[in-house]
């Protein structure tokens, strides 16, 4: 027997298992961005004016703006005039207003992706909005959820059927030109999920949306919105994938919440996109801004994320903590293989007073993959009696791939405590012996103290998407070791 | 049952056995004493397969096949056992949960149906007795934060629902209390039969009181320099290990 580090670095593939191509006659518009492309997107969707002229207004400030480098990421030049800013399934035309007039095609790509949209075959008691390349294409359960008065619907419908909600809440937590590319969405966002939770309600079952990226050359950025309205209560689950291309593709999503007085969101994500080949050909350019709005008092705002998928995955999930005694969470699995970059993190920024955060992050590299945490906890000056604790761990598997942790903290009150730890370890081999010698393969051994070393994170997952989260969690690592 | 001929092994060009014979039937108790730095830790890592060991000479027979090509895990599942003398941490996995993969993978290899989870809880409740384990060690991380004396219960535990064919137990009586000590021997004990044999590396004779060994064999410098019943342990006990040459 070899040493591990050797057995690390032996490659064995494993082919994505999402990575079919659906044969769908698709409505896709030519590439290219332009006012014109814009104004094209938006009337094909009728929106009103305001939102035309904001998205307009994102646009042009998006012309000022120059792709961010401060990220440890190798990015090769992406050509926002090569990608196509509108795929939808042609059948969407004419709109389908039952899951019946829903093409059966798609409905199949979900049942291949393991979601179920046939309500009457859901067991699950999980209501969920199915993003297609760029139209969101059914929504289930929308009248259990319409009885206890949530709104759970396609980011389009929402505009169409709760103008005066959008317009108050839309990029009241991410600017249109918060960076560049939130610009870029704001811009040609084309659709995505939008819930609102009314006051005092605790939403009746988990909701949860799914991505999938399928035409060629195309991009997606789809736009979230939740609203928490006071004493309200949801937990929201988040999914992704793509078909396997050797062209990266591009997907930069804006994610907004809103949490009022005494609300609280869990916000959860499993992203499994395109990580491209072993060699580090094609994937999905992962570029996602999420951010949530403690704005009321005693809110609490919870972002756990997964992240296994993706050739460059950059995201900060962060919360501002408004509201006096708000909390803001983040806990994170970041999983690289192969070329694999991630540049993922958040920000918590204090503002209320005995406002407290936690961030427990893991990263875990294998191979040639490059992993970094990178976050900022700010502490502003009026915010007395804040805490934050962060704990960053980092799992090494093989000696060619890195971790890096950039904690940046920035208090200007005094009497704020944070703590910050941070280990970064390999899997030792008298771990891996421990296990052998009990009779247990290998391969499952390394993924039991992989799955050991994100456990905190994982109990944070709902039940279902726990199990979900350690199988893709085998898959990506399969074959980093020997 | 185990033959080990001739064997001379090194770490790092670092001799460390030389020459060392040593033959186990099945049934019985082998006790192993030594000084401080002997090649008794490295004994069992070898036969258990750890890996970073050259064998540079000699052979090493397990039920009439080489041991030595087999990987750790095929040895484990053919019934080599190794408590260790530094059972290692492993944060946030579930002890019990190893535990029921490792029995499994065992069962699997043996061509018997895997445990359900009743099934196992069961086993578990019957073996927890056995060595009169702390029921909330079943569910914290294994050896995580563990005290040094429930490590080895552990151990003993985890050998007694393995039921092993050959067990090394390397030092698992340092650092138990009289009573535990008692505890893993009565543990030990029970779990000796004709088809199972025991290799006990100890410093201390008292160990011998409470699991008569067949043999007693004196480890120096890599290889056996003496070999003799219990009444060697109790000799050693007295003069050390000076007197031998
Ligand atoms: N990986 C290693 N690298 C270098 N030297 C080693 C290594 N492993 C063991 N040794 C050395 O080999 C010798 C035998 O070690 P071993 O652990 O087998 O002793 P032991 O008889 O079990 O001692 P103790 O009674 O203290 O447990 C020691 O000198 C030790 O330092
Ligand atoms: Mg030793």
């Amino acid at each position: 027997m070899s040493t591990n580090t050797e057995n690390f670095e032996k490659l064995v593939k494993k082919e994505y298992e999402h990575g079919f191509v659906t044969d769908i006659d698709a409505d896709t518009i030519p590439p290219g961005l332009s006012e014109e492309i814009i104004t094209f997107i938006s009337n094909k969707k009728e929106e009103p004016q305001w939102l035309l002229d904001w998205r307009l207004k994102a646009y042009r400030q998006w012309l000022k703006m120059k792709d961010p480098t401060w990220a440890k990421l190798d990015i090769e030049h992406i050509d926002y005039q090569a990608i196509s800013y509108y795929s939808a399934p042609k059948s969407k035309e004419d709109a389908p207003k039952s899951l019946d007039e829903v093409d059966p095609k798609l409905l199949e790509t979900y049942q291949k992706l393991g979601i179920p949209l046939d309500e009457q075959k859901m067991l699950s008691g999980v209501a969920v909005d199915a993003v297609f390349d760029s139209v969101s294409v059914a929504t289930t359960f929308k009248q259990k959820l319409a009885d206890a008065g949530v709104i759970f619907c396609s980011f389009s419908e929402a505009v169409k059927e709760h103008p005066d909600l959008v317009k108050q809440y839309l990029g009241s937590v991410v600017p249109a030109a918060d960076n560049f590319f939130a610009a870029l969405n704001s811009a040609v966002f084309t659709d995505g999920s939008f819930c609102y939770i009314p006051k005092g309600v605790r939403c009746p079952m988990e909701l949860s949306t799914y991505f999938r990226i399928n035409a060629s050359n195309t991009g997606q950025f789809e736009r979230t919105l939740i609203i928490a309205d006071e004493e309200s209560h949801v937990s929201y689950l988040e999914g992704c994938t793509a078909p396997m291309r050797d062209e990266n593709q591009l997907h930069a999503a804006v994610v907004e919440l809103v949490a009022l007085k005494d609300a609280e969101i869990k916000y959860s994500t499993v992203q499994n996109w395109y990580p491209g080949d072993e060699n580090g050909v094609g994937g999905i350019y992962n570029f996602v801004t999420k951010r949530g709005d403690c704005r009321g008092d005693n809110s609490k705002i919870s972002w756990t994320q997964v992240e296994t998928g993706s050739a460059i995955t950059w995201k900060y999930p962060s919360c501002l903590l408004k509201g006096n005694n708000s909390i803001g969470e983040f806990y994170s699995v970041a999983v690289t293989n192969n070329y694999q970059q991630a540049d993922t993190g958040t920000k918590m920024i204090h503002i209320g007073n005995n406002t407290s955060s936690t961030i427990i992050s893991k990263g875990i590299s294998a191979r040639h993959a490059q992993n970094v945490y990178r976050g900022l906890v700010k502490i502003s000056k009026n915010a007395n009696g804040a805490r934050n604790y962060s704990q960053c761990d980092s799992l090494l598997m093989g000696d060619q791939c890195g971790a890096h942790t950039f904690p940046y903290i920035e208090t200007k009150n005094s009497n704020a405590k944070v703590e910050h730890e941070a280990t970064t370890s390999k899997i030792s081999d008298d771990q891996l012996f421990y296990c052998l010698q009990r009779g247990i393969a290998e391969e499952d051994a390394i993924n039991m103290i992989v799955n050991g070393f994100c456990k905190e994170v994982f109990k944070e997952l709902p039940m279902e998407f726990a199990v979900e989260a350690q199988k893709l969690l085998g898959v990506t690592l399969e074959g980093a070791v020997g | 049952m185990l033959n080990i001929k001739d064997l001379y092994t090194a770490v790092e060009n670092k001799k460390i056995l030389e020459g060392l014979n040593l033959s186990v039937n099945a049934g019985e108790v082998h006790a192993i004493m030594g000084p401080n730095g002997s090649g008794k830790s490295t004994l069992a890592n070898i036969l258990a397969g750890k890996d970073g060991y050259q064998v540079t000479q000699g052979s090493v027979t397990y039920e009439d096949k080489n041991l030595l090509e087999l990987s750790p895990e095929e040895r484990a599942r053919k019934g080599v056992f190794l408590a260790f003398q530094y059972p290692v941490e492993i944060p946030g996995v579930n002890n019990i949960y190893l535990l029921k993969a490792a029995l499994n993978a065992i069962r699997k290899h043996k061509s018997e149906p895997e445990l359900d989870a009743m099934e196992f809880m069961s086993l578990v409740k019957e073996k927890m007795k056995l060595v009169q384990m702390n029921e909330d060690l079943l569910t914290r991380s294994v050896n995580e934060g563990f005290s040094g004396g429930e490590k080895k219960r552990n151990e003993v535990f985890q050998m007694a629902i393995l039921e092993p064919k050959l067990a090394i137990l390397d030092e698992t009586d340092s650092g138990l209390d009289i009573d535990a000590l008692k505890i893993v021997a009565e543990g030990v004990n029970s779990l000796r039969n004709k088809e199972r044999a025991f290799i006990l590396v100890t410093h201390y004779q008292r160990l011998l009181n409470y699991i008569k060994p067949d043999y007693v064999h004196v480890l120096s410098k890599g290889k056996i320099i003496k070999s003799g019943g219990p009444e060697l342990a109790i000799e050693l006990e007295e003069k050390g290990y000076d007197w031998i040459h």
